[in-house]
């Protein structure tokens, strides 16, 4: 049966497993349960109470994190008498001379502004939706950009990468973290909590439903 | 707590598949279209039952990637020039002398995540998009699983760039102790962008298509 561009099967829509295509009855989850995939324990759904005020919150300290992360000094190095101030932006410019230019943008790219576009279309997205509105125009295409973004979405990889370059220089000098650090830090932390706490289908579902 | 409604006809549990059903499946939002939907319904996105040219794109992308990861294991990675000398460290060659210095872990992460990883996606990928037209030793949800770790790993070889970038900000020391980046930082990172475009290329749906007898 047809229902204008969906399938119903006794009155319920279907899903598939975008893993692996298999067909499902439209799940209808309490929240705090997951549904998965029975065939390749995908999770179609996972809703959690207050989800929306949760990651809407959280996306919202994560820009404020990034702007301090950006600004702020991140590492102190002092060996022999001398010492040097590195921020997020001189990591970015690390690359800036000659041929490796590109790779300055890429760096600066990853992250940061992706991160930054990410939870600004997520912000979008989801404001109107913790009050029960309709979204604001264009939110699908946010939510779209937001769900591609994710992978090319790197902070977390560079503050690790920041602990394994920390090793390398433990030897020859003394290292001290400035605040710009300690908001990145935070900013992975908070940046996993949202990303836990967002179901995407019940994103993808309140967006169709808000919007009639 | 999982919630299964796998029924899709009446009392007796018989699983298929949308394409199997002559319908289209959102890989987005995962709602089900009839065939010919453009565009989902639901999150507006493109729909298609499987894209034609996706094991086209793997292999293009994985071969641009293999290309790149050559000259990032040739050229130097980090330049160093301290108080008594100047010396270009190449991939291999960084992990060889942290080695030496008796750095054992660190070289070890180093070899791994620089060496192993990469040359291990490359493996994995062509596997999974060889197996998808040809019967191969594992089967389809072994190989749902390798490409879970291959999705999952592939940002984070991302990692050896950023260490460049930090070590090169902080070891600014005038005299005594200055990094540079090298110029295999470049294709190293395209290298990585190229495998992670190669892994999103593959629709994980075909690796199921020649597993139809449902178990």
């Amino acid at each position: 049966m047809l229902d204008g561009d969906k399938i119903l099967i006794e009155g319920r829509a279907l899903i598939a497993c975008p893993q692996c295509d298999m067909l499902h009855f439209e799940p209808d989850i309490p929240e705090d349960h997951t549904a998965t995939c029975i065939r390749c324990g995908q999770v179609l759904a996972a809703p959690r109470t207050n989800a929306y005020l949760r990651v809407l919150s959280l996306a919202t300290t994560a820009v404020i994190l990034m702007v301090g992360a950006v600004f702020f000094p991140f590492i102190e190095l002092e060996a022999a008498g001398l010492h040097n101030t590195t921020s997020v932006i001189d990591a970015i410019l690390a690359f800036s001379t000659g041929l490796m230019l590109p790779l300055s943008f890429a760096v600066a790219m990853l992250i940061v502004l992706i991160p930054v576009t990410r939870f600004a279309a997520i912000i979008y997205t989801v404001w109107p939706l913790v009050r029960n509105r309709k979204p604001f125009a264009g939110a699908s295409e946010a939510f779209r950009l937001a769900e591609f973004l994710r992978p090319w979405s790197m902070a977390e990889i560079f503050i690790v990468g920041v602990s394994v370059a920390l090793v390398k220089v433990a030897g020859l000098a003394t290292v001290s973290f400035g605040p710009a650090f300690w908001a990145f830090a935070g900013l992975v932390v908070v940046t996993v909590l949202q990303d836990n706490s967002m179901c995407r289908y019940t994103i993808w579902k309140s967006l169709e439903q808000n919007r009639a | 707590m999982p919630v299964h409604d796998m029924e899709i006809s009446g009392t007796e549990p018989r699983l298929s598949t949308a394409r199997a059903q002559g319908l289209i499946a959102c890989q987005r939002c995962g709602l089900v279209h009839p065939a010919g939907t453009e565009h989902c319904s639901r999150c507006g996105g493109p729909v298609r039952s499987r894209d034609p040219h996706s094991l086209q794109r793997v292999w293009a992308w994985l071969f641009a990637g293999i290309v790149v990861y050559i000259p990032a294991n040739i050229y130097p990675m980090l330049r160093t020039a301290t108080l008594l000398d100047k010396e270009e460290s190449t991939i291999v060659g960084g992990a060889i002398e942290l080695f030496h210095h008796g750095s054992y872990m660190v070289a070890t992460v180093v070899f791994v995540a620089s060496i192993l990883i990469p040359i291990g996606k490359f493996i994995a990928i062509a596997y999974l998009a060889l197996g998808v037209r040809k019967a191969v030793v594992m089967n389809a949800h072994q190989r749902h699983k390798l490409f879970e770790v291959v999705e999952f790993i592939g940002r984070w070889s991302m990692i050896d760039v950023f260490v460049v970038a930090i070590l090169s900000a902080l070891v600014q020391l005038g005299s005594v102790a200055i990094i540079n980046p090298g110029i295999a930082a470049v294709s190293f990172a395209l290298s990585v962008a190229f495998t992670m475009l190669s892994a999103q290329s593959l629709d994980p749906r075909l690796i199921w298509d020649a597993d139809e007898e449902f178990k």
